[in-house]
């Protein structure tokens, strides 16, 4: 019977997808419910996760807050910032390496690999230990399992890094149905309870990265005009750079470099954050640092402040123009400005962008959330729960393909609306040949060897025949989380042609797939056996807690029917308890909570007479 | 099967987004006219193209099939990609008539207007020196670049102007030697906003 009914309804009970920000500083999850998206807080109650990994001394992946107190003491077995790295190669991180303590294994020319501890692990997997704290967390909010997600990248983000971001969630056990862009989930978050019409700009400055994106916003349609930004410039250059200036400062007065120490640039480090978060508010503050039994301490004022970043800000500037040249408008025509990532609530930040876009800048939802709950929407809107929102999306980077002399030809231009295809039909240069190799890249520059290489498309098998009369029609199409699918067909029989993908940067399939593996046997506890393992442990505590009552004077101020009823509920979650059903140990859990009220009740009573005897009015 | 058969049940389904039986979504079709259901025009009012653009947005777009079959969120995929690319196309006027061109078996790309159209060539002539006298750090050669980029902008608006005229006329005659008109006029205007874009170049 019950048989029929499922496959009647199909799979019915409608999975629930959540919202996820993968920051490169804090990660958020956010799902939606009648009232609108909200975020997802962990057991403790805390909003964010910090994008911090770390392996314990037994092993343990653990990422979050936890990963964030081991990065003072186990700096050398912790990484944060890992979204810098996410699809790049070794070859392209160089400047990050300066800036940043990773530590990068051995061998990683082919693959970027960090040493964690005697481990090593790629940028996707130590993401993906984020997405699975973010996850767990889900779930035990919401009771019940999560496997779906969209999730957030940087709208300037490439096809590798945008694969990468994919390939984190599926290592993770979720199944990444839309990659958003981050300014563009912002944007839907801004426009949910507004049925508006008009243009906006959404001015993006996150930890490690910068977008702007104007949309054109029509009876819920969210159409992107244009997206520019820079992937190497986010929040976190400015705190370098403050915390360059404070061991600059530290080595002359104290005659000592601390560059190299990472426990005490880590202390320092925040030190500065802090510093730098305060100015907001009020126009001095001082930056205090204790390390080793010596003080240093500085007066910080703003206006520094502003004079030291004012370089960083104007970096942004110039993405902003070329991203209002795209899309055809001039600054008096953008109607909004939203604003997103902790650095927007500098003071001089929100002066830059009103007075570059003439428009008082919105600030009613928090900057460091607005992306997360843009995702929920958006995942709301691919489970179907809201139906009259629409986002049309853009690619930010030309594609094009190596021709003759190294230069290439564009086949997709940016700020295209995705999903976007193109097709080329290629031929044979000389008798007989059998494979054509294509070269695809991304970028704006005329050289192939400017852009940015995506990967290497072989079309094999071909038949043997005169030079230039094999006819392959080659389709390029964008798909709707900006990644790159190619499909080939022979013109000549119209049968499929086989395409062998060698992706320039980032992992092949069966890297990933191997991954996935080794975290479901390593790692990864089934969502049930969670919840059973949490259930028992509570379980013990409230087993514990009655035991120990019954010894006391106010178990004997119970009536034997109330005892009686404690027994029972006692007894039969212990039945639960071995049982294996998390529901039921917790209804039991329930129940001998309310039978226990009055016990409870008169052992403080008993208590508070105790202690009152005790105190002398 | 029938080409134009539904892929689901079978009913003739004629060439249209949806089976009228089954309202199963069928493979899309690639002429970009044909798919908006669009009379093939070369003029073309920029809200109703725009307007098409978003109710075909709303009914195609991957979004909205992420619960349906795999086979139905490939033809999704698919169908959104040509709405795009056609609306991508057939909202600039200059692309919109290359569309129309190639399809009508004029050769438009490579030989790209590298040929000065003859009535330009004493212009081009001048420019060159004036170009060659600014970039020789001569300043006075600047008051003449900037008449001859206002000289190029308006020769653009008037071939944009005449290129609308001839828009027309194909629409009312459907004649191959109106496109080869067309054809020509858009190698000139390239030209001109080529020029223009060079001295702009300089200007900055
Ligand atoms: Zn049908």
């Amino acid at each position: 019977m019950s048989q029929i009914f499922q496959i009647d309804f199909g799979s019915q009970k409608k999975a629930r997808v959540v919202g996820i920000d993968l920051g490169t500083t804090n990660s958020l999850a956010a799902y939606m419910d009648a009232a609108g998206p909200r975020i997802i807080p962990d057991a403790a109650g805390r909003r964010i996760v910090p994008s911090v990994v770390s392996l314990t001394e037994d092993g343990e992946i653990t990422a979050g807050e936890p990963a964030r107190n081991l990065l003072l003491s186990r700096p050398e077995r912790t990484v944060y910032s890992v979204k810098r790295l996410m699809g790049r190669g070794a070859a392209d991180v160089q400047d990050e390496l300066r800036r940043f303590p990773f530590h990068i294994a051995p061998g990683s020319e082919a693959v970027l690999r960090l040493q964690l501890g005697d481990r090593q692990f790629t940028p996707p997997e130590i993401s993906a230990a984020i997405l699975r704290q973010l996850k767990k967390n889900a779930e035990a909010f919401l009771g019940e399992p999560v496997n779906q997600a969209v999730i957030t990248v940087p709208a300037y983000f490439n096809d590798a890094q945008r694969q990468a971001t994919k390939d984190a969630g599926r290592i993770a056990g979720l199944e990444v149905l839309r990659l958003v862009n981050e300014p563009t989930a912002a944007a839907l978050a801004y426009g949910l309870d507004k049925r508006k019409q008009g243009v906006v700009a959404v001015y993006d400055l996150g930890g490690g990265t910068f977008d702007i994106s104007i949309l054109k916003l029509q009876d819920g349609i969210f159409e992107v005009l244009a997206t520019n930004g820079d992937t190497h410039l986010g929040g976190d250059d400015i705190d370098n750079l403050l915390l360059d200036i404070a061991l600059e400062d530290i080595q002359s007065e104290w005659s000592l470099s601390l560059a190299r120490d990472s426990a005490a640039v880590q202390i320092l480090r925040r030190a500065v954050i802090e510093a730098k978060e305060k100015l907001s508010f009020v126009p001095s503050v001082n930056l205090e640092f204790e390390f080793e039994g010596r003080k240093y301490q500085r007066e910080l004022t703003r206006e520094l402040l502003e004079r030291l970043i004012r370089p960083i800000i104007d970096r942004t500037l110039g993405p902003c123009r070329a991203c209002l040249r795209d899309a055809g408008l001039t600054p008096e025509q953008i109607d909004e400005v939203v604003l997103v990532g902790g650095s927007t609530r500098i003071p001089l930040v929100r002066s830059a962008v009103e007075t570059l876009f003439r428009a008082r800048p919105h600030t009613e939802l928090n900057p460091d959330e607005v992306v997360a709950l843009g995702a929920a929407v958006q995942a709301a809107i691919l489970s179907g729960d809201v139906e009259d929102k629409l986002l049309l999306d853009v690619t930010p980077l030309s594609l094009g393909i190596e021709t003759m002399g190294g230069v290439v030809s564009k086949l997709i231009h940016r700020n295209s609306t995705i999903p976007a295809s193109a097709t080329e039909v290629f031929t044979t240069a000389v008798d007989g040949q059998r494979n054509v190799l294509i070269h695809v890249v991304q970028g704006e520059r005329e050289l192939a060897k400017d852009c940015r290489s995506l990967a290497r498309f072989d079309l094999k098998d071909i038949e043997p025949m005169p030079a230039g009369m094999a006819r392959i029609e080659v389709r390029f199409l964008i798909d709707a989380n900006g990644i790159l699918n190619v499909t080939a067909r022979d013109l000549r029989t119209g049968k499929e042609q086989s395409v062998d993908v060698k992706p320039s940067y980032g992992l092949t399939d069966e890297q990933v797939e191997a991954m996935i593996r080794e975290s479901i046997e390593s790692a990864e506890e089934d969502f049930a056996e969670r919840q059973v393992r949490e259930a028992r442990l509570e379980a013990d505590t409230i087993l514990a807690a009655v035991d120990k009552a019954k010894s006391n004077p106010a178990w004997e101020e119970l009536s034997a029917e109330e005892r009686a009823a404690i027994d029972l509920a006692l007894n039969e979650l212990l039945l639960a308890y071995h049982s294996g059903d998390y529901l039921l140990i917790r209804a039991q859990i329930d129940k001998l909570n309310t039978v226990t009220m009055k016990l409870a009740e008169n052992m403080m009573n008993s208590a508070v007479r105790t202690a009152l005897k005790g105190t002398s009015i | 099967m029938e080409k134009d058969n539904c892929w689901q049940c079978g009913h003739r389904s004629a060439a249209s987004l949806f089976c009228r039986f089954c309202n199963a979504l069928q493979p899309p079709v690639m002429d970009y006219y044909a798919f908006l259901g669009m009379p093939r025009r070369l003029k073309i009012e920029p809200g109703e193209l725009e307007a098409t653009f978003y109710r075909m947005s709303r009914l195609l777009h991957p979004d909205r099939y992420l619960r349906r079959t795999p086979r139905e969120r490939q033809y999704s995929l698919e169908a959104t990609a040509i709405l795009n690319d056609a609306y991508r196309v057939l909202r600039d006027p200059v692309k919109r008539a290359e569309y129309v061109l190639r399809q009508e078996g004029f050769n438009i790309g490579e030989q790209r207007g590298n040929d000065v159209p003859p009535e330009l060539l004493e212009e081009v002539f001048e420019l060159n020196e004036s170009l060659e006298e600014l970039r020789g750090g001569d300043q006075s050669a600047r008051p003449q670049l900037e008449q001859a980029r206002q000289r190029f902008l308006g020769m653009q608006r008037e071939a944009d102007q005449e290129l609308d005229r001839l828009f027309a006329d194909y629409d009312a005659r459907g004649d191959r030697q109106t496109l080869a008109s067309i054809r020509a006029l858009l190698n000139r205007r390239r030209y001109i906003s080529n020029l223009a874009g060079e001295v702009e170049k300089e200007l900055l």
